[in-house]
């Protein structure tokens, strides 16, 4: 079989390359003109645990998981058990020749709740497989193949070949092995890999040249040893410019062309990455232009705690820099009394928030989407915000430029909501267009526009925008405190100035509730009739489109109403789109529907049906079109819960 | 023309309770911009919370009363954001040693170039007079129901170890010595911290202005009385750093001066090291345009919004067609 669909799994113990195989695995498959999509699990934990690499490649753009895999790569035992019934008929399992022996319930790493389960599923099928070779040979009566790679035996060949007398050297390229022989099995261009490997490795020429003798090895040893696997990936021909990337880095590239010119974090899971990525490129790039600068950069703070991270990026943004902070729930836990504060000084003042599982500690590496109502409602009191949610990699991008326009425009602190499934994914795109980006910087004046006249930083006006001067301008002062006040900045608790003060707040959501246009709030999909309505945010998106892609095929018209703004809710407009819809169906990834509540809270409108999930994996595409199916066949229960991941 | 007193002063009515040493503080201050000639646009005061967080809203200059125990992260961030600033940063020993603690103890590894003052009067005056962190064991100032059980910490021997480059203490009722302090404070190239002892007239009875000028200890020989605290200065004590090898003997010395409390407390600069360099200097290593181009000064975009920001290089790392 030729194809250009093809899903391939990377897993090993953490600290085994898994990454760097899947890095490199993706980027070949896009230097054939493929599509990737890669979805990315890992324990936390540093070394030892399970953790892996799911990776979908196309002819087509891809936006989603799917639920099977063609060829699975382990490097050691542990992931072929995990992920063993995952493989498709027909598909394929590469493992570690030594791995055979093992005995399966001895595995250490395996947690009870696991092996609860699969032992269950082993009675369910009548099998009693002692070692991963008993397994294997159980799956193979499914029509999966099974490869045993002896990797010690490819490693020692390497070793002699470059002198190196010490094996231990070498066995972290095991994946760079195990990558050889996947490629060898579907008979990809290995030139593609070639070159994969060398960026890689970039300036190590090395390394890069022992991983690709190990390559070379593992890929002709593929061809001439393991026989036929029945599936050739072909490449694609393509002149489209593309990038392939992860959230966290299509959210730094937002922020820099967006003018963020100081950025604080304290390391978290899975915010830190976006920081990170920041500072390496803290010396930016300018374009030709009229505008004069000796030079742009950004600071990255790391701060000692949450509580910092959001009052430096305030103390900052005063001053009049573009300035943000990017976390996850804990952190965001944190930062809700400095966001209170932003909101009654009327700060543009930018945070990041990376849901994960939660409450609590939760599931730090794992996916969630269960903190809107509390990106909505945290802190006390009563002050304007705004609430951004993106869809997909490339919505990560330009929302992270709107963050600071909205943020400046209204003066006031915007939250924009990523998932763990956006940040740590990857997928190609066609490359950004920075030509589409625009800077809005609001009311801000200079020292020109004051001069000679009283300034008053919170002057009643009927937008409720009072004109903002950057902290430390000349010739003028101005005060600032978490204290109701008046006018000028200073504390007031006079009854009818505190009435005024907080109703001028409040009415710069009005302002932006009218401003802010419908394109930027929402996404809408579908056909012009349609028999049913989905309402989503964030991440779903891409599993969303794609199940509905091929309901459409067999006769299934939909809708799906992507929500980009939670905060004000474009209310009118969802009224509107789900007053007409026949069935009205919320998709989001926790438990108690929040979208679902927020909308009849502002609408009155309720859902029809719910499709939740919240076991700390992402939605894949499989599995919502499964709950839709069911839907649209009239035989789903209200409430469905999904369950799909490993 | 020169800058005068009044033209640091607000209109703002100073709602502090009469006696309080707040007065001392804020006119030293005042008196400190004066001296040093800067002028209120300059300068940015940023408060937490407690009856020193009032002091901004009285003093013509920037202000920015921040949450309790934060003002440090927000100061930080300004004046990263524009070094050009003087930042000046007023806290108490509740807010800053206390709820504040974690930021006070890491400042101190930044050496930003700024000024931190901590009014410390041993308790938490605008809640009604609770312990705070440098009351000392056993005291049971005027609204504790019990004795503090908790013993006081020593801010000076925290702020060595934590990094502060210039350590100093001054007396809210020696305003001209506290404005001498503080202007060494403010003109020290690096992070400058300076602990205030400021009676509370309201709710300490302990270390009231009467202990401090030991009004309880009268010499026999002259019949006056014999004040607690004393200048370093007035001792021969030098804390100033000139040379690597002088580092670490000061930094004893200072540790050993830190230990001196109750009958002898002293006043003056315990620790001034401008070796350390400041943290513009280090980012000034890794971003070479920074102080001539910080944060606050960039241009982002031109007139029609168009970002000036290019970021085609990093596009083309992550480039895989095309």
């Amino acid at each position: 079989m030729i194809s250009d669909e093809f899903v391939w799994m990377a897993g090993g113990p953490q600290g085994s390359g898994v990454d760097s195989a899947a890095n490199i695995f993706g980027r070949a498959c896009c230097y054939g003109g493929l599509h990737v999509y890669g979805k990315r699990e890992y324990h936390s934990n540093i070394k030892g645990l399970h953790s892996y690499f799911h990776i979908r490649v196309s002819s087509k753009e891809v936006g989603a998981d799917v639920d099977y895999i063609d060829l699975l790569c382990t490097f050691d035992a542990e992931s072929v058990v995990r992920h063993v019934w995952e493989v498709a008929p027909g598909g394929g399992i590469i493992c570690d020749a030594e791995a055979l022996g093992t005995r399966i319930f001895d595995i250490p790493t395996l947690p009870r709740p696991f092996i609860e389960e699969f032992r269950k599923t082993l009675d369910e099928k009548g099998i009693r497989p002692e070692t991963v070779g008993d397994l294997l040979n159980e799956v193979k009566k499914n029509n999966v193949r099974t490869y045993a790679v002896p990797y010690i035996t490819l490693l020692k060949e390497v070793a002699t070949e470059i002198g190196e007398e010490k094996l231990s050297k070498l066995t972290r390229m095991i994946n760079v092995l195990a990558l050889g022989v996947s490629f060898g099995l579907v008979n990809y261009d290995k030139t593609y890999v070639e070159k994969a490997i060398k960026t890689i490795f970039g300036a190590k020429p090395k390394i890069i040249s022992t991983n690709l003798l190990a390559l070379n090895k593992a890929y002709d040893y593929a061809k001439q040893k393991l026989g036929d696997f029945g599936f050739k990936l072909k490449t694609v021909q393509t002149d489209e410019k593309r990038i392939f990337l992860q959230g966290t880095q299509a959210v730094a590239l937002g922020k820099l062309i967006g003018g963020c010119r100081l950025q604080t974090y304290y390391p978290i899971t899975p915010a830190a990455d976006e920081s990170e990525y920041l500072e390496e490129n803290e010396v930016l790039e300018l374009v030709q232009s009229k505008v004069k600068s000796s030079g742009g950069s950004i600071i990255v703070m790391q701060t000692e705690d949450e509580i910092a991270a959001i009052n430096m990026a305030s103390g900052a943004a005063l001053t009049g820099t573009r300035a943000a902070t990017a976390t996850s729930g804990p952190g965001f836990s944190l930062m809700v009394e400095g966001l209170g504060w932003a909101g009654n000084n009327e700060v543009p003042v930018v945070i990041t928030y990376y849901q994960r599982g939660a409450p609590s500690t939760g599931l730090p590496t794992r996916h969630g989407q269960s903190d809107l109502r509390f990106a909505l409602h945290a802190s006390h009191g009563e002050f304007p915000r705004i609430v951004l949610c993106s869809g997909d990699i490339e919505e990560c991008f330009y929302d992270a430029i709107r963050a600071f326009n909205y943020a400046e425009r209204y003066q006031t602190p915007v939250i924009h909501l990523i998932d763990k499934a956006l940040a740590n994914s990857t997928k190609s795109y066609k490359m950004f267009d920075p030509g589409l980006v625009k800077i809005e910087r609001g009311q801000l004046l200079t020292e020109a526009d004051i001069k000679g006249k009283e300034y008053k930083r919170f002057a009643f006006t009927e937008s409720g925008i009072s004109p903002r001067l950057p902290l430390g301008t000349s010739d003028v002062v101005f005060w600032n405190t978490g204290d109701e006040h008046d006018e000028l900045g200073h504390i007031s608790e006079e009854p009818m100035m505190r009435t005024r003060m907080l109703e001028k707040r409040m009415r710069k959501l009005e302002t932006a509730d009218k401003e802010i246009s419908i394109q930027e709030r929402v996404n809408f999909f579908g056909d012009t009739e349609a028999s049913a309505t989905i309402v989503s945010w964030g991440s779903p998106k891409g599993a969303v489109l794609e199940a509905m892609e091929r309901l459409r095929r067999e006769g299934y018209k939909m809708h799906f109403l992507q929500v980009r703004m939670l905060h004000p809710l474009p209310k009118e407009y969802i009224a509107e789109a789900l007053e007409k819809a026949k069935k009205k169906i919320v998709v989001e990834g926790n438990y108690s529907a929040q979208l679902a509540g927020i909308i009849r809270e502002q609408t009155g409108i309720a859902m029809d049906y719910f499709v939740l999930k919240w076991n700390g994996r992402p939605m894949s595409s499989d599995e919502v079109y499964e709950a839709l199916r069911l839907i649209m066949q009239e035989k789903a229960p209200k409430r469905q819960v999904l369950t799909h991941g490993t | 023309m020169a800058l005068k007193l009044t033209d640091y002063r607000t209109p703002v009515f100073v709602d502090w309770c009469p006696g309080c040493g707040d007065f001392g503080i804020l006119s030293a201050v005042q008196m400190a911009l004066v001296d040093l000639q800067l002028p209120p646009s300059k300068v940015a005061i940023f408060s937490g919370i407690g009856c020193h967080a009032k002091l901004p809203h009285f003093v013509n200059a920037y202000g920015v009363h921040t949450l309790h125990g934060r003002t440090l992260p927000f100061a930080v961030g300004a004046k990263l954001a524009n070094p050009d600033l003087e930042v000046i940063v007023v806290t108490g020993d509740g807010d800053g040693l206390g709820i504040g603690a974690g930021h006070f103890v890491n400042t101190g590894r930044r050496n930003i170039d700024m000024t931190v003052l901590i009014h410390d009067n041993g308790v938490y005056g605008l809640t009604k007079g609770q312990a705070s962190p440098t009351l000392k064991l056993g005291l049971r100032t005027k609204s504790l129901p019990k004795p503090n059980i908790n013993e006081g910490i020593n801010p000076v021997a925290i702020a060595l170890a934590a990094g502060y480059t210039f350590i100093a203490r001054g007396y809210a009722y020696d305003v001209r010595h506290l404005k001498e302090v503080i202007k060494k404070g403010i003109q020290h190239h690096g992070l400058a911290l300076i602990i205030i002892q400021q009676p509370c007239p309201t709710y300490n009875d302990i270390n009231t202005k009467e202990w401090y000028g030991g009004e309880d200890r009268i010499d026999p020989a002259t019949g006056k009385p014999v004040p607690r605290l004393y200048k370093l200065e007035e001792t021969g004590y030098d804390g100033v750093v000139h040379s690597p090898e002088e580092e670490f003997p000061k930094y004893l010395a200072a540790l050993m001066k830190a230990q001196e409390w109750g009958d002898k407390i002293p006043i003056g600069v315990f620790y001034q090291n401008e070796l350390v360099p400041t943290y513009q200097k280090r980012i000034s290593k890794r971003i070479p345009s920074y102080m001539a181009n910080p944060p606050a000064k960039q241009p982002i975009s031109d007139a029609e919004g168009k970002p000036i920001t290019s970021i085609l290089k990093m596009l083309e790392e992550l480039k895989v067609t095309g």
